[in-house]
């Protein structure tokens, strides 16, 4: 019996948050086995061989797993989901997809962003916003699980995994790709950076945001966030939201601007080491979680500090 | 066609809540309650739907105790034409959920079930998807628009990375998330002409579904509390704080 974690990837590499599942993986223990579905992912599945603490790859290679259409992923992972007792994903927008209608096909529950792992049954997860942390046990013999990656350390290289190949299973073809428009930026990415600047709706509006926080991120070699107002008033794009339904991060510095700190805010950035805010109202409840705070208006603070940076 | 909406009753986004003195569970005693946010924002999608002459009937469905008829209540005063309550006492994990919605579905035939991308309470992200595995149709979730044309849903899906376009055939499951549309607040006249919708009772015995949990809360905690640090005089304190006292610049 084995851990089987399905990995993310751009058919090339492995995005990031599958580490954290591993890692994950190791804390159940057992053998951790690790699920490449593509297309012409032979770079992925090699990728993969080479993650610490796997023994063995699977890789299914078929045209229909191009897009990853959670259809056909549930459908492969269903059906190579005998001898193994547990199955992991990360909790990104793909594993919160595909995840859900695996523990349906198979008739068990899902246990949702995972952030500890008391027993091979037994798991921590955060529920209302993240106010609440919640210990559950699954009596289901095969536990599917996501894995919030900001709460396991991710798994390095050093491995090598023996890889075998599984026949693909079936093209449903009820899911089609019509196109993606995807954020593209120089930046580190938001989930990996190791600092964050985020800019809320005190911005004012798109063009302030740019020209204010831009530089700065910059200058820290930071990611950009923003706060869910900042995101609907149109000043960015969805993939910049941070909370309860965007990202959840956990920078070693995280540099909040013009944002109140509401709890679905806070739900997505309160495990971060160091937190600033600069807030005009010194009554902002972001403040109650900021080792530094800074009350001022931001028009004057932004470019003080910039020059302070040098 | 048919819609069919799923709305969770939960503690309102406003309330920040409290966990039992015994760590069982959390105190919902004299908490408000209130529709899941996203559930509101899936009625609004299905009532702009209808009035755009695609849906012929918006279905409200709400699991649950006897309550959650307050909830199918304001579903109908957004302009849901009904409500179906399944009503029972066991505390409903989304497994569970996913059978008795797949059990309205056989009986109402609907050609799209549209459910909110989460509930706020249990932060499980998983009843709609597991809905559309059981029923074998195809999902597209987390939509920030939704084109229905013929017997193809366009669906315009939040991603990690951005934005994707997807195109299922009919019946799907949609999942909607925050930015699919800004659901209207309910008239008056809307609330006081919901009361005399239709509002069917039925049971999970009666739809034939077990609901006994899967996952047993063997204990529940507030996290650790973060604690305020302290206040900066300036630009120059904040850089100088951060280079030698925190050490993460
Ligand atoms: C179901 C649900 C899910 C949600 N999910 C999320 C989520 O994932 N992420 C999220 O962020 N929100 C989420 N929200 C929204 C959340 O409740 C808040 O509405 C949102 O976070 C507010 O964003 P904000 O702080 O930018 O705006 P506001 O609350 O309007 O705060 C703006 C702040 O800017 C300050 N300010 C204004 N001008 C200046 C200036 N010149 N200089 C300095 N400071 C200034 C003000 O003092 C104020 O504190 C969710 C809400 C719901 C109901
Ligand atoms: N008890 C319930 N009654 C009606 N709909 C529900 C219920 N639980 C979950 N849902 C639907 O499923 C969505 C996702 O919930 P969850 O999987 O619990 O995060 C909600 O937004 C609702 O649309």
């Amino acid at each position: 019996m084995a851990i089987l974690v399905i990995a993310e990837h751009d058919h090339t590499s492995i995005k990031a948050a599958t580490r954290n599942a591993v890692t994950a993986a190791t804390k159940i223990g057992g053998e951790i086995h690790l699920l490449v579905a593509g297309s012409a992912c032979a770079a992925a599945a090699d990728a993969a061989a080479g993650l610490a603490g796997v023994s063995k790859v699977l890789v299914a290679d078929a045209p229909h797993y191009a897009d990853q259409s959670p259809e056909n992923l549930a459908a492969l992972v269903v059906a190579n989901a005998a001898s193994h007792t547990h199955l992991l994903a990360a909790a990104t927008t793909c594993g919160k997809n595909f995840m859900p209608r695996v523990a349906a096909l198979l008739d068990v529950a899902q246990i949702s962003e995972i952030i500890g792992v008391e027993s091979a049954d037994t798991f921590v997860r955060p529920i209302y916003a993240g106010n609440v942390v919640a210990t559950v046990q699954s009596a289901d013999p095969v536990k599917v699980i996501t894995v919030r990656a900001t709460a396991f350390e991710a798994a390095g290289d050093g491995g090598s995994a023996r890889i075998e190949n599984l026949s693909a299973g079936p093209d449903l073809a009820q899911n089609k790709l019509v196109g993606r428009e995807l954020s593209k930026s120089e930046r580190p990415e938001l989930t990996a950076a190791k600092v964050i600047v985020s800019g809320g709706r005190g911005m004012g509006n798109g063009e302030n945001f740019h020209r204010l926080l831009e530089p700065l991120a910059d200058r820290l070699g930071a990611a950009l966030g923003a706060s869910r107002a900042a995101v609907d008033a149109g000043y960015v794009s969805n993939d910049y939201q941070v909370g309860q339904t965007g990202k959840i991060v956990a920078p070693q510095l995280y540099i909040a601007v013009g944002i109140s700190g509401a709890i679905q805010h806070l739900a997505g950035m309160k495990d971060s080491k160091v937190i600033v805010a600069i807030n005009k109202d010194a009554e902002a409840p972001i403040f109650q979680v900021a080792d530094y705070g800074l009350v001022g208006d931001l028009f004057e603070v932004l470019p003080a500090l910039q020059a302070e940076l040098g | 066609m048919k819609i069919l909406v799923a709305v969770k009753r939960v503690v309102d986004y406003n309330v920040k809540v409290r966990v039992k003195p015994d760590a069982s569970d959390v105190d919902l005693a004299n908490v408000k309650m209130s529709m899941n946010p996203f559930d509101e924002i899936a009625i609004e999608e299905a009532v702009r739907l209808k009035e755009a002459g695609i849906a012929t009937e918006v279905i409200a469905v709400s699991a649950g105790i006897a309550n959650c008829q307050e909830t199918l209540r304001t579903a109908m005063a957004i302009g849901a034409d009904r409500g179906i309550l399944i009503q029972t006492d066991v505390e409903l994990q989304p497994l569970a959920v996913a059978k008795l919605l797949k059990a309205v579905c056989e009986k109402e035939q609907p050609q799209i079930v549209l459910c909110g991308k989460q509930a706020i309470d249990d932060d499980a992200n998983q009843t709609g998807q597991m809905l559309a595995g059981l029923m074998n149709w195809p999902q597209a979730t987390f939509a920030s628009k939704i084109v229905v044309a013929g017997q193809l849903a366009t669906v315009t899906r939040e991603i990690d990375g951005g934005l994707e376009t997807v195109e299922v055939p009919l019946p799907a499951v949609l999942t909607a998330d925050l930015r699919l549309n800004e659901p209207r607040y309910a008239t008056l006249p809307n609330i006081m002409k919901a009361k005399r919708k239709p509002l069917e009772t039925t049971h999970p015995a009666t739809l034939g579904v077990d609901v006994a949990p899967r996952l047993k809360t063997l204990k529940v905690a507030e996290p650790p509390k973060r604690t305020a640090g302290i206040k900066v005089a300036d630009a120059a304190d904040l850089v100088m704080k951060l280079k030698t006292e925190a050490k993460v610049i």
